[in-house]
């Protein structure tokens, strides 16, 4: 059957699994539902396989279909369209196959939660919303598919309801979303008002005209504009700087979401839109510089954060947002498919370190804190080598995935103008920084003294639906990397050449001054790496022990009180806006006195009306006359009305 | 003057002079009375216009039936003078000015309007229709609403039973 | 020749004096005698538009009110002697069950 010709099945099937969990699921077994929602994803993922197949056997020609017309108005047209171009091609294949795997692992992991159904329900309805946001074909779809999965995202954090503070972080998640999500829609109107479209192929072919000019650094006109409110929108989605503070947070919710949606699929939404959006963005150097500077600087900003932190889900949260970074500083300095390429080995690592933690939490009996771990490794030998797997991968060794990708960043940040080394240097420091703390966690968690109650805690190691997939993963973050091997090690960068029909062939760089200047870049950085891992090896390998909090660590511990700061400037005086305008003023005094007034007004006329009936019959007769007098002057009048202004007859 | 209207004024002060005794008599019998002498009068000045069947039916069923069923229940029910109360302040001071601002619409609508209502040329002649011309009419092109009203009679006959009936 | 306007100002000058009969009186009876007079009234246009225009449709017209006016009277006659009993007053200002 030719799936290409019907995309819709592949969002459309977790979607049907999340409905009929959703209805159905409280009554049925665990088997029952787990068959309907890895079945669902699973299928979703095949079609998504074969539809790849049939895009590429077609020679790879970008695919759109119009399904249906979703608005019409006037000469505005936004239809539920989806389209398959090579961007595509990655991002579904990411979003269906890790997507699956975390699904499997979840039958592990959850399988003595309570809510079994609704967490599967709502797993299937995040796919859905993500399937969407991949494969629209316009920014109207997208952004249904952007809001759909910021919905799904605090469902699940706070899947465990009961608890306040998950509620909290779901609420958290949802508000600063939105706050990003604003600056979307007005980049989203900016846009409609220049191009009266919202079409991916309208808007990017009539900005690509010779026409268009390319505005200079500095100068603010209609095309920066819309990049800056879009990226806004990014910003909010893919936690960056100023909005990230929800990203931490959200670790409230199960593991297997963490890696799902705050790793591997979501959070990557604002990296995927940023490069679908290249052609808006090469357009304005001064939209990619804002990019490219906040991208290096969350990535150095969380990467400091995440070196003291004690939990190990907030390890991997602050190395998600700087790695984030990573992927934002490629697309504003022009390497989008680099960027593209991190965003996949990062969703193979970064799903693989939160699936790993979470085996280990779940070997602990639900500990999260490093500091009550220690000396795993013998216990939990499969774990223990997936894990160490992804941080390997993740600080930047070859022949494991990120070196590569990591690599073709810093190069690129290199090579721009406007001040790429310094970019290149923080960007360096950060990738130290990472190695470092990354190892700290393998460290502090595997070996050293057990600093935990054997009596208390049995550490077993999971069951194989969770290991499964943790090996599977460690696989691809092993061999992800080898889609773009730099000609050292004799291949070709794939990866970018399969890219480049969508982002264009302007990236690879050439010429042999660049290759060894390549190879020197990748050398330091291997340096680096080593680096990191060997201060962390002194520090935290053999006894330690947790101390005392205070200065330079203080700091780094409480995140640089950005959340207090954010409460006492910005959340405080809203709450006091709402309460003493918006509620006293506004609600309890306009729209309740308007009603009540109404009501007033009403019981008024009736108290006023209500003497004509007084149950006495004589003034009965007497309104019976009043009554016939108005109808004869009605009657009358045109007769009467030149005598009463004295008009002459 | 002409002896019509001779007549005329001596019939319609009659008229009025009858119709304001019946507001100044206090017993609801001579009031009664009063208004008989009111439809005489009536029927004289219908008798004047020439319409000498409506005149006579008027002295017939109204003077002679309608008027002699209000007696009757006068008798019937004791009717004694009125009782003077007054409980709708209402009726007290809005009455008159109600009833002249009534009457002097309709009276200025008539002024008005006076030139269109010319006497027709054969109604200078004195007799307007005959008898036979009337019944032709009615039992012609009124015949439908004539039978109507026949069973409109009935009906009212059996509610007045129905009504008076003494319980049992 | 007594013109038309004549009559019909008489008209104007018994309805209103029925009108006030109606308002004033308190014995429900005399109040029926009201509405008489203004009917009788009411038929003395009748007749004297149709003395004016020549037809007799108007006279038509006044026996059929005759007519009814008679079932009339009867049947409020019927009425007025059961709220008589029932109330044992014929003042009609003492028919105020309606009175809060």
């Amino acid at each position: 059957m030719p799936i290409l010709e019907n995309l819709w099945i592949i969002p459309l099937l977790p979607l049907l699994g999340s409905a009929i969990n959703g209805l159905f699921g409280a009554k049925w077994s665990k088997a029952i539902v787990n068959s309907v929602a890895l079945g669902s994803t699973g299928v979703s993922f095949l079609c998504a396989v074969e539809a790849v197949r049939e895009f590429l056997s077609g020679g790879s020609q970008p695919f759109r279909k119009e399904f249906f017309d979703w608005i019409v108005a006037g000469s505005f047209r936004a239809g539920f369209d989806l389209q398959l171009d090579q961007l595509t091609v990655v991002m579904v294949l990411v979003v269906t196959g890790v997507g699956f795997l975390i699904h499997i692992y979840s039958t592990g992991y959850m399988a003595h939660e309570e809510g079994y159904y609704r967490f599967f329900s709502y797993l299937n309805l995040f796919m859905f919303f993500m399937l969407i946001l991949v494969l629209a074909a316009n920014y109207v779809l997208l952004f249904v598919g952007w809001e759909g999965v910021g919905l799904c995202s605090y469902l699940l954090i706070g899947f465990y309801f009961l608890r306040k503070s998950a509620a909290d972080a779901g609420k958290k998640a949802f508000i600063v979303n939105r706050i990003g999500d604003f600056g979307f829609m007005l980049g989203m109107f900016l846009l409609f008002r220049t191009f009266h479209s919202l079409d991916f192929a309208t808007v990017f072919a009539a900005a690509s005209k010779p026409e268009v000019a390319v505005e200079p650094l500095g100068q603010f006109g209609v095309l920066t504009v819309a990049c800056l409110l879009l990226f806004v929108g990014a910003t909010g989605k893919s936690a960056q700087l100023p909005l990230y503070v929800w990203l931490p947070d959200a670790m409230e919710g199960p593991t297997p979401v963490s890696a799902l949606i705050h790793a591997a699929t979501m959070v990557t939404a604002g990296v995927y839109m940023v490069a679908r959006s290249h052609v808006l963005f090469t357009h304005s150097p001064t939209a990619m510089y804002v990019v490219a500077i906040v991208g290096c600087a969350t990535a150095f900003f969380a990467a400091t954060i995440g070196l003291v932190q004690s939990d190990i889900k907030k390890v991997l949260a602050y190395s998600t947002v700087s790695q984030l970074g990573y992927m934002f500083l490629a697309c504003g300095v022009g390497a989008f498919g680099a960027g593209i390429f991190h965003l996949m080995t990062h969703a193979f690592f970064k799903a693989l370190l939160f699936l790993s933690a979470g085996s280990v939490i779940h070997a602990m009996g639900g500990e999260q804190d490093m500091w009550n771990m220690g000396g795993l490794s013998k216990k939990i030998k499969v774990t223990y080598w997936c894990m160490l797997f992804g941080t390997i991968a993740i600080a930047g060794f070859p022949p494991f995935a990120a070196f590569f990708s990591k690599d073709s960043i810093l190069f690129a940040a290199y090579n721009s103008e406007n001040g790429g080394k310094v970019l290149y240097g923080v960007g360096l420091l950060a990738a130290v920084l990472t190695s470092f703390y990354m190892f700290r966690l393998i460290w502090l968690t595997f070996y050293g003294e057990k600093r935990y109650d054997e009596h208390k805690v049995h550490v077993h190691e999971s069951p194989g639906t969770m290991t499964g997939p943790l090996m599977i993963l460690a696989l691809l973050s092993l061999t992800g990397g080898w889609f773009a091997l730099p000609a050292l090690f004799g291949g070709k960068d794939y990866f970018a050449e399969f890219l480049s029909p969508v982002f264009g062939a302007g990236e690879a760089g050439g010429g042999e001054a660049a290759q060894s200047l390549e190879h020197i870049l990748s050398a330091v950085a291997v340096v680096a790496a080593t680096a990191g891992l060997v201060v962390a090896w002194r520090m935290y390998s053999k006894k330690v022990k947790r101390g005392t909090s205070e200065g330079v660590h203080k700091l780094l511990y409480n995140k640089y009180y950005v959340d207090e700061l954010y409460a006492a400037a910005i959340v405080r005086p809203l709450v006091w806006l709402s309460t003493n305008v918006l509620w006293k003023v506004v609600d309890a005094g306009m729209i309740d006195g308007a009603v009540n007034g109404v009501a007033e007004g009403a019981a008024a006329v009736g108290d006023a009306v209500r003497h004509t009936q007084s149950g006495n019959t004589r003034s009965y007769a007497v309104w019976v006359v009043i009554g016939a007098i108005v109808v004869l002057g009605i009657v009358f009048w045109p007769i009467l009305h030149p005598a009463l202004f004295g008009g002459v007859r | 003057m002409t002896a019509s209207l001779i007549i005329f004024f001596v019939l319609a002060a009659l008229a009025v002079l009858a119709a304001v005794s019946l507001i100044l008599q206090r017993h609801p019998i001579h009031s009664a009375l009063s208004l008989i002498v009111v439809m005489v009068a009536l029927a004289g000045l219908y008798l004047l216009m020439g319409a000498e069947f409506v005149a006579a039916v008027q002295i017939i069923v109204y003077g002679g039936a309608v008027m002699v069923l209000f007696v009757f229940v006068i008798m019937l029910l004791n009717a004694g003078v009125e009782e003077r109360t007054n409980f709708s302040k209402l009726a007290t001071f809005g009455g008159i000015p109600l009833a002249l601002a009534l009457s002097g619409m309709i009276a200025a609508g008539i002024a008005r309007s006076s030139g269109q209502l010319a006497t027709s040329p054969a109604a200078a002649q004195g007799a307007i229709s005959s008898t036979k011309q009337l019944s032709m009419m009615l039992f012609r092109d009124f015949v439908y609403p004539f039978e109507l009203t026949s069973f409109l009679i009935l009906v009212a006959i059996l509610g007045a039973i129905v009504l008076a009936q003494r319980e049992n | 020749m007594v013109p038309t306007n004549y009559y019909l100002i008489l008209s104007a000058i018994l309805f209103g004096l029925g009108v006030l009969a109606f308002v004033f009186k308190r014995n429900v009876i005399t109040i029926f005698m009201a509405i008489e007079l203004m009917l009788n009234a009411v038929n003395l246009a009748f007749v004297a538009f149709s003395r004016a225009l020549g037809k007799s449709d108007g006279e038509v017209f006044v026996l059929f009110v005759i007519i009814v006016a008679a079932a009339e009277a009867a049947v409020g006659l019927g009425i007025i002697i059961l709220t008589a009993r029932n109330r044992r007053s014929l003042n009609v200002e003492r028919v105020d069950l309606l009175k809060l």
